[in-house]
């Protein structure tokens, strides 16, 4: 489903400060299966999650999603692909502070200018099936650490995405949260969605779920 | 088109919400965003109403008056000057008219003398305007006395106050009969202070005035419309002067409204960020930031106008007719009859809110272009 060929990436590229993040990467991401990134921190993870969700580009090498160079692809393009193929899931859940938990999900499918009716409707289903429903008028910044993440996926699942990419989903939760995540890992799997996702919690990588783990280090796979 | 229009509601919703988060901070802006038009709006709607208020006044004044100069000055009208105008052709009505500035010592103020032949006073009693009886506390049976420039007391009755709707041009007058004027000022019978004279086609009044000027040399003749224009120019002038005080504050407010743009928060930023990385183009950033430049600065169009109308034509402008109106003792008490100008509304709009979008445009486009990525790290 996605496929990278020596894909390298530089920050501050040709400057003094140039700092190369992976070194030529070649990975093969199968559909409907969840795979974990493992690694230590700074070992280019979230770099390589940045690059496969169409969030940036590589500096070198090729992206394909579903048999499609989109390495090269302008801004406004990409900015499509994430919208309607990728739901992100940040470490630190990045939502919008003084918006409802409602809001929030709702938020990646503005753009789209879907009819009102329809978009709430579906955000009250995927905050329902998270057993949020009774905290969707909730500001966000009300929520326990959670209920956050479950906005978070909630918001990544808007626009019904084919891959969800997860940072570090379990990094801010205590056992029994990241419990519950593995639980709604189980049902995105079970609807069939990609998960790719970047994790060095024993919970995490060693559980059944997790299909296939691809351990990093130094900006190398291993 | 509904995609858009659904589209651009999602826009609002999200940008209304962004406003309320920050609302200090919008509501500061928004307060010294509507002051400035209310200052701006004020000048120049009573500056225009003004306009229009003296030229209904003056449409019914005459279309021609003809003054006697001597040395350059203003001098009275000798007898026979009646007679000559008389023979030139187009002058369809003429009519000698006395009026003189008096010095109240009282009130330090100035008064205007006029002889009315419509209001056809009798000897010993007056007219005055509304300013004038407010200032010396008079009211129509009480007398009052002058003493005039040869030093003799003479004493008048009040038998009316003139309609406040005129008080522009009429808040210093006292209307009295001729003989009264003649005697009080020592003007010989048959020499008037002025002539005005009414043409018979009013496409000929520039060819009359030019018979007139030729006929009497030492006469210098008024177009009605020159007394328009220089109406208009003073008040250009005054309204000139407040805007040039005023450039100021519009500069500050320039400054402002940039920094505020450019000075996106940390937590503005971060915003933007995670809008681009969960599926917002750049695009929508911008339009996004565009909808909050522009409620922002219509909102602030609005309650400045809203409240500049009010100020101007509820409270007569209190805040600015000492510089616009120009009497230096007499205030006019006038409401200004409400008059907008499609015109003027779009240059005041063009003047506030574009500059403000305009300033906006660039800060924001170069946050909006910020790489998504951020956010994840």
């Amino acid at each position: 489903m996605i496929e990278l060929n020596g894909v390298r990436k530089a920050f501050h590229h040709g400057m003094t400060n140039e700092f190369w993040a992976l070194h030529g990467i070649d990975l093969r991401i199968e559909a409907k299966r969840v795979t974990a990134l493992c690694g230590p921190s700074g070992s280019g993870k979230t770099t390589l999650l940045t690059i496969v969700g169409c969030i940036a580009r590589p500096t070198q090498g090729r992206v394909r999603f579903k048999e499609r160079d989109i390495s090269g692809l302008p801004e406004r393009f990409l900015t499509g692909i994430r919208r309607k193929s990728f739901g992100f899931v940040f470490q630190k859940f990045n939502l919008i502070r003084g918006m409802s938990a409602l809001d929030n999900v709702m938020l990646p499918a503005y753009p789209t200018g879907e009819p009102r009716r329809t978009l709430h409707g579906r955000a009250e289903r995927i905050l329902e099936q998270l057993k949020l429903a009774h905290r969707r008028h909730a500001h966000v910044e009300w929520l326990s650490g959670g209920e956050q993440q479950r906005v978070a996926i909630g918001r990544a699942l808007i626009n019904d995405p084919e891959v969800v990419i997860a940072d570090e989903p379990t990094a801010n939760l205590d056992s029994a949260l990241s419990l519950e995540f593995m639980g709604i890992l189980e049902s995105l799997v079970g609807e069939g969605r990609t998960v790719l996702l970047s994790s060095h919690d024993p919970l995490v990588v060693d559980s059944a779920l997790v299909h296939r783990v691809v351990n990093m280090r130094d900006g190398r796979i291993l | 088109m509904n995609l858009w229009i659904e589209k651009q509601r999602y826009l609002i919703d999200f940008t209304l919400a962004s406003l309320a988060r920050r609302k200090w901070k919008n509501l500061g802006l928004l307060l010294v965003y509507a002051l400035l038009v209310f200052v701006l709006a004020s000048v120049t709607l009573f500056s225009h109403a003004l306009r229009q208020e003296a030229a209904r006044l003056l449409q019914d004044s005459p279309e021609l008056i003809l003054q006697r100069m001597v040395a350059g000055r203003h001098d009275l009208v000798p007898p026979g000057y009646m007679d000559r105008i008389g023979q030139i052709r187009g002058v369809q009505k003429k009519e000698g008219r006395l009026w003189g500035y008096y010095f109240d010592p009282v009130v330090k103020a100035n008064y205007t003398f006029m002889v009315s032949p419509v209001a056809g006073l009798a000897r010993g009693s007056i007219e005055i305007g509304s300013a004038m009886a407010r200032v010396r506390g008079l009211a129509a049976g009480n007398v009052i006395s002058f003493r005039s420039y040869t030093g003799d007391l003479f004493s008048f009755k009040v038998v009316g106050v003139l309609p406040r709707n005129s008080e522009l041009v009429s808040a210093d007058l006292v209307l009295l009969a001729e003989d009264d004027f003649r005697a009080f000022f020592s003007i010989p019978p048959g020499h008037y202070t002025d002539i005005a004279l009414s043409v018979a086609n009013p496409q000929e009044v520039r060819t009359v005035a030019a018979k007139l000027a030729s006929a009497l040399p030492d006469s210098r003749p008024i177009l009605r419309e020159e007394v328009l224009r220089t109406y208009a120019a003073i008040l250009d002038w005054r309204e000139g002067i407040v805007l040039a005080l005023l450039f100021g504050a519009i500069l500050a407010f320039g400054i402002l409204a940039w920094e505020k743009a450019s000075g996106l928060s940390a937590e503005e930023r971060t915003e933007i960020g995670i809008l681009k990385a969960i599926g917002w183009e750049t695009g929508d950033v911008v339009g996004m930031k565009l909808w909050e430049g522009l409620l922002l600065s219509l909102t602030a169009f609005l309650l400045g106008f809203v409240a500049a109308y009010v100020h101007v034509f509820r409270f007569s402008a209190s805040l600015f007719e000492s510089v616009l109106k120009g009497w230096s003792v007499l205030y006019p008490r006038f409401e200004l009859t409400p008059h907008i100008d499609g015109l003027q509304v779009a240059t005041l709009f063009f003047f506030t809110v574009f500059p403000y979008a305009a300033a906006v445009l660039v800060p924001i486009w170069r946050a909006a272009i910020t790489d998504p990525d951020a956010v994840m790290r």
